[in-house]
């Protein structure tokens, strides 16, 4: 039953099956488990993150395709629900018919991208790609009247996923059943379908060629198989889950605005899980995802306890001074790939 | 023209003043072909001197800028590298072309695009290379060279092909995998499968070939009957420079 949930692609390391089952347990019980907003809006950053991260580590890791313009089938995914949600109201089918519009944006300009741009080699692909992207991101900061320009937009989701909804008048298991922990779950069963189903994919006579492409084009070509179409239908169904994953993270905050939804540093954190949990490997985007999320998240907290504990230390105190997070995420990050240069997942599957 | 005997129907490939340009090289000037159904075909010449390309060619990743190819009776020159592979003609080349990060077993699923692989041609696969069952969920990255080439060769056999292309076999291996390459190719001679062989290796050849082309500076400069060759030193030295002697 679990070989077959997981598509045959059991995790083959004892330690990364204890460690994926750890983060499991953490996102499924999260909202009982922990107690504010900060843990919970990690949790569902994190699933989110698992969703986007693994769709890219479809197109990088199993198809070997360079690209940029994820995060604008992200940004698409969330601006579809959102400005939807928005302009018409919280209603259900508000919701459904912003993201099926946005879907269908997406394959649209996936399939016109693809068609264009993945004829031509991996660093021409990549730079058209990323000038796409940016000039999307331009797009949606300018047509403010529309998306709210650079403050972007905040919405009302339906009345069952609303903060101010109660499913039960008492507590369960210490917590009230609100909008916000339903929204959860909705964010947490999706994102755990959308994983399964990537896996399934890269698990499937598709993915075993695009597995070939990404190691030897030619070869794969000499076995009979069209390249160039596996690659578009790798980018459509990679940008597709994007924009699932996009409107998961629009929902869960209720905004949508061009840095969260539409800027590069979300592509690089991207980049960042991939290359941390381990390319080619989908388990690397959860365990890479739940790392990343919670350094970036609690990092600053440890640093502030920590730098308090050494007070007249010289050196330490200042060098773990809670401004200077960022700089600790980037030797973390460095170390990381310096002792993991397969990705912690590579590394665990391989010892 | 690779005529033994002649031919009791219509050849299963031609190439008709085939010219390939690699760039601003003239690498195939006018190669004239015949590769009879059945049984195996062999194309030997000194390094350089277009074997390699003459295959590649044939297979589309490189393509013929003049002439004609015409396999099974259809033009296949303009078509593409995928196209020709499902026309009917398997391909390995010369350097262990397996996929390293996908297991055996998968290496030889993505060969067969019928979906499911046939269990008694697998069965017959494994006969002659055992050690494919071996290390059958294993990645093939991980196998030695002669097992690679096992891989290699295996996959363009999963499924019954018209032609299969066979770029040097045994380079690289050693006598007693070359052993059982021979095996393997006899067997497969028994079967409907036609083999172009391209290969250094004179004795191999002329213990499988029953048609030899030679080939120098991009042309054909003779072809015939293995038998003929195989007996006829000085023609081995005027073409090859080599004896078979040296050979065995």
């Amino acid at each position: 039953m679990l070989k077959h949930l997981l598509s045959d692609d059991l995790p083959r390391s004892r330690f990364l099956t204890v460690l994926l089952v750890l983060i499991l347990f953490g996102l499924a019980f999260a909202p009982f488990i922990t107690s504010g907003a900060r843990p919970l809006n990690t949790a569902a950053t994190i699933c989110v993150y698992i969703v986007l991260v693994a769709s890219y580590d479809l197109l990088l890791g199993y198809t070997g395709i360079v690209s940029f313009a994820h995060t604008m089938f992200f940004g698409i995914g969330a601006y579809g629900i959102g400005l939807g949600l928005a302009s018409a109201g919280p209603f259900w089918w508000i919701a459904f018919s912003g993201l099926l519009c946005a879907l269908l944006l997406t394959i649209l300009l996936a399939l016109i991208v693809g068609l264009f741009a993945l004829r031509v080699r991996a660093i021409f692909y990549a730079m058209i790609t990323l000038a796409v992207a940016s000039s999307f991101a331009v797009l949606a900061s300018q047509l403010s009247d529309l998306t709210g320009g650079e403050d972007g937009k905040t919405f009302s989701v339906p009345a069952l996923l609303s903060p101010s909804f109660h499913l039960f008048e008492n507590e369960v298991f210490g917590r009230i059943i609100d909008g916000k922990v339903i929204t959860y779950y909705l964010v947490f069963g999706v994102a755990l379908m959308l994983f399964l189903f990537l896996l399934r994919v890269v698990n499937s006579p598709f993915g075993r060629v695009l597995q070939a492409i990404r190691e030897n084009e030619f070869r794969a070509e000499a076995l009979g198989y069209q390249t160039i179409y596996y690659r578009i239908a790798a980018n459509c169904l990679a940008a597709l889950v994007a924009a699932l994953a996009g409107a998961l993270m629009a929902l869960w905050l209720r905004y949508v605005g061009p840095k969260t939804m539409l800027g590069f540093e979300v592509m690089t954190d991207i980049l960042l899980i991939v290359v941390i949990g381990g390319m080619g490997t989908m388990y690397g985007a959860v365990v890479g995802a739940a790392l990343f999320m919670l350094a970036q998240n609690y990092l600053k907290t440890l640093m502030l306890q920590a730098s308090s504990a050494l007070v007249g230390v010289p050196f330490l105190a200042e060098a773990l001074h809670p401004d200077r997070w960022m700089l600790w995420l980037g030797v973390m990050f460095v170390v990381s790939v310096y002792c993991f240069p397969a990705g912690i997942v590579g590394k665990l599957r391989s010892t | 023209m690779v005529q033994a005997q002649p031919p009791m129907s219509e050849p299963l490939l031609t190439l008709n003043a085939m010219h390939t340009h690699i760039g601003q090289f003239h690498i195939l000037q006018g190669v004239d072909m015949v590769v009879p159904r059945g049984g195996v075909s062999a194309l030997l010449g000194r390094n350089g001197a277009g074997k390699t390309t003459t295959l590649r060619t044939i297979m589309g990743l490189w393509p013929a800028s003049q002439g004609s190819i015409r396999f099974d009776g259809k033009e296949i020159g303009k078509l593409t590298t995928p196209a020709i592979a499902q026309s009917g003609i398997a391909y390995v080349p010369e350097s262990m072309a397996i996929f390293s990060a996908l297991t055996v077993k998968e290496n030889l699923y993505l060969a067969a695009r019928e979906g499911e692989m046939d269990s008694v041609r697998l069965e017959w696969i494994f006969g002659f290379f055992p050690a494919l069952k071996k290390f059958w969920n294993y990645p093939a990255g991980n196998l030695s060279g002669g097992q690679k080439q096992m891989v290699a060769i295996a996959r363009a056999i999963v499924e019954p092909r018209k032609l299969l292309l066979i770029d040097e076999p045994t380079k690289g291996l050693a006598p007693a995998i070359v052993h059982n390459l021979i095996a393997a190719f006899r067997e497969l001679k028994t079967t409907d499968t036609t083999i172009l062989l391209v290969e250094q290796n004179f004795s191999f050849v002329s213990a499988l070939a029953d048609h030899v082309a030679v080939m120098d500076d991009g042309r054909i400069v003779h072809a015939g009957a293995m038998r003929d060759l195989a007996e006829d030193q000085k023609l081995q030295q005027r073409l090859l420079g080599l004896s078979l002697d040296s050979h065995q």
